[in-house]
């Protein structure tokens, strides 16, 4: 954790844990139940079927931030935690967001989109669909922009991230809890 | 050999030892139950009243022995009624493992009768917790409960098991019992500098709890409390613990700790926190607690660090290694400045005073000690008696004090001291109580009856739940809301009524006769004690204040 991200509070958690029912329902319910928060949540099964990786983004001061990693590292079937490098790694969140649009606005919306290199994935006469991939602060900084058109819906993924270089998220390998 | 889940299951309990388990059966738990039948001649079933009793007698057996502590119950009711006890157990780090049945798998999820997801409602207070739905990974799947409860921390896992898994057919090999994880060896420069610390201080003291019992360690905290001249308090967990003698020993801190104790954490300039967890019972406020320490704090668990207060430097380690691994990095040096202040403290500690021919509470302790023997085991229930019996407890044995400590759950005493009993019967056992808590669990005398225990409750009868009452004289105005029920339980005849024996101590020396007889009889007695409803439990420093707001005596707020 650098000492920027601490000031923002704001953090990211990358966790590798055994892939079957009912781990996600026991880290959200540490999480519930502490008051920690979570700002939004990834999972999906890696390279490895038996596990699955979680990216948490959390805010917190340094001691609240400590607490999310001491006490998640202790549910059993968590294998490896580790707060994300902002400075080193690569974070990737997906938005879709469907606008209203009238004619003369359209050009407009393709305008900014081409400038964010968002795609433009569905189309009618009064609506269109924006793929958009980035960092987060990317994707805030496109909504911002869109903010006088009309938001018909918006789904964002949360953000992913994954180390730079050739080395691996280490994490205990043995036999799964699953009963 | 090819056993049924049910049979697995007592196989296996059987292969790590265990010798006692609590429970009550149901429908879906038949298969178990006829498996525990067939093997009655290894496992002794003990039946409860309520299930509730069943998780208490586990956790109290686990406590009194330092076993893991069994419990059985069926599904939907049977598993919710246990829950109580499971968290009781979570809250003090007690070993347990739990073995719930539940319908078949065909009728999961679809709102079956006596269906609950047991594992989704017990997730926040268990260790961990098991749905089977693989008979091949039944037994592993016991045995790794039984190394998670009696690994690291120690804690509550439940297992729960469908009934066509029970009855399910599977290959099944013997192996040996499970060993505890191995918690990693206390870092040597940690310890260096842990000592270095001790030896630079001027004003240390010593903060122990439940983790000495635990860890087995109260040799050593002794030994390294004197060798190196450190005053000492402990935590309600930490009571029964270890005897120091008078000068090192401040008694217990806390909302209703010694003034000594909870003075000299607050001027002191090292805490060295052994095995406890700041809890708001401790740090009634966690901003300002120890205000001129750095705390020094050893536990096994590394998510204690910096939970509840800052924490300077943190040992991570098994507590008895940490600390036998110090005695040799100390020793004594003078602090005859700090010990002069804590003697001056320690006068502002009231010693209750003797009203001849009435039972005051300190009095019922005390005859209970000097009865009981240097082996007794008390079990106290939750609330004034339970304060007044860690305040006046002299006996220094470990797993000898069991109590709820971090749930405080009312109506634990009973069923705690029926484990307790059965897994230390040379000890004699003794349950205090208090009218409140004993209305909530009473039910389980039948237990004791049944099973001929000699299980003594000595029930301190204020006429209502006097630690509530307490809170409403001294903050809401003497607003006596529910705490002042009107009873006429008539404990005498109550206690014959379920085949005990039942006495009336109402004076101190018609108490101590009463206990005479009950520890000279055979199976449960009851000893009823009326105390004065206005007697509280002093020292008091409110929540979320300090030592500087302490309430030391009555006079103070009349």
């Amino acid at each position: 954790m650098t000492e920027s991200q601490m000031e923002r509070g704001k953090v990211a958690l990358a966790m590798l844990v055994e892939n079957h029912s009912g781990v996600l329902a026991r880290i959200a319910m540490l999480f519930g139940r502490r008051g920690f928060n979570i700002d939004s949540l990834t999972v999906s099964e890696t390279n490895d079927p038996g596990i699955s990786r979680i990216t948490v983004t959390t805010h917190g001061d340094r001691k609240i931030i400590g607490q999310i990693v001491l006490q998640t590292q202790k549910l059993i079937e968590v294998r490896a935690v580790r707060v994300e490098n902002v400075e080193n790694d690569i974070q990737r969140e997906l938005l879709l967001v469907k606008l209203a649009t009238t004619e003369e606005q359209r050009s407009r919306i393709l305008e900014v989109c081409g400038i964010y290199h968002g795609d433009i994935v569905d189309l009618t006469k009064s609506s269109l669909i924006v793929e958009l991939t980035g960092k987060p602060g990317k994707i805030d900084a496109f909504l911002d922009v869109l903010s006088p058109y009309s938001i018909i819906e918006l789904c964002r993924t949360g953000m992913t991230a994954i180390g730079r270089g050739p080395e691996a998220f280490q994490y205990e390998h043995r036999e799964s809890h699953q009963a | 050999m090819l056993l049924t889940g049910a049979e697995i299951v007592v196989e296996t309990l059987i292969e790590q030892g265990v010798t006692d388990v609590f429970g009550y059966p149901g429908g879906a738990a038949l298969n178990l139950y006829e498996a525990l039948y067939q093997r009655r001649d290894r496992i002794r079933h003990y039946l409860t009243a309520h299930e509730q009793g069943a998780a208490h007698a586990a956790d109290g057996y686990a406590r009194a022995t330092g076993k893991t502590g069994v419990c059985i119950a069926t599904s939907g009711p049977g598993a919710t009624n246990l829950v109580t006890g499971i968290a009781t157990a979570f809250l003090d780090s007690v070993p347990m493992v739990a073995i719930t049945a539940n319908v078949g798998t065909g009728l999961i999820g679809k709102d079956s009768f006596q269906e609950v997801f047991i594992t989704g409602i017990t997730n926040p207070i268990t260790k961990h917790n098991y749905a089977v739905r693989d008979i091949g990974r039944l037994a592993h799947t016991i045995r790794t409960a039984f190394r998670i409860a009696g690994s690291g921390r120690k804690g509550p896992v439940l297992v729960d098991i469908p009934k066509d898994i029970t009855a399910a057919v599977c290959e099944f090999t013997p192996e040996k019992p499970v060993e505890p994880e191995k918690p990693a060896k206390p870092d040597p420069e940690l310890l260096r500098r842990a000592a270095d610390l001790i030896r630079a201080s001027r004003r240390p003291v010593l903060c122990f709890g439940g983790g000495v019992v635990s860890s087995d360690s109260s040799r050593e905290l002794a030994a390294l409390v004197k060798k190196a001249g450190i005053p000492a308090c402990r935590t309600m967990m930490g009571t029964g613990v270890a005897g120091f003698g008078d000068e090192l020993d401040l008694g217990m801190i806390g909302m209703h700790g010694a003034a000594a104790a909870n003075v000299a954490i607050s001027e002191a300039d090292l805490l060295i926190a052994a095995g406890v967890r700041f809890s708001d019972r401790v740090a009634t406020k966690a901003d300002c607690f120890a205000p001129r320490a750095g705390i020094l704090q050893f536990d096994i668990d590394p998510s204690e660090n910096c939970k509840n207060v800052g924490v300077q430097n943190f040992v991570i380690g098994d507590l008895r290694e940490i600390l036998a691994g110090l005695i040799p990095l100390v020793g004594p040096r003078d602090r005859s400045e700090w010990f002069a202040r804590l003697a001056q403290w320690r006068k502002k500690d009231r010693a209750p005073k003797e009203i001849p021919g009435v039972l005051r509470p300190h009095d019922v302790i005390g005859i209970i000690g000097e009865e009981a023997g240097e082996d007794a085991v008390l079990v106290t229930d939750v609330g004034q008696h339970q304060v007044w019996a860690a305040q006046y407890w002299k006996r220094a044995k470990p797993r000898g004090f069991i109590t709820s400590g971090g749930l405080g759950t009312m109506g634990f005493g009973y069923g705690a001291a029926i484990g307790a009993k059965i897994g230390a019967p040379e000890s004699r056992v003794i349950h205090l109580t208090g009218d409140g808590s004993f209305h909530m669990n009473m039910i389980e005398a039948c237990t004791a009856v049944s099973n001929r225990l000699q299980v003594v409750t000595v029930i301190m009868d204020n006429g209502g739940l006097g630690m509530v009452r307490q809170w409403q004289s001294l903050f809401y105005n003497s607003h006596y809301m529910a705490t002042e029920p009107e009873r006429k339980s008539d404990y005498v005849k109550l206690a014959e009524g379920f085949g005990a024996r039942g006495f009336l101590g109402d004076t101190p020396e018609r108490f101590r006769a009463a206990l005479r007889n009950a520890f000279a009889a055979a199976g449960p007695s009851w000893i009823v004690c009326p105390i004065d409803r206005r007697e509280m439990v002093l020292p008091m420093i409110p929540s979320d204040r300090t030592v500087k707001d302490m309430i030391l005596t009555e006079e103070a707020f009349s």
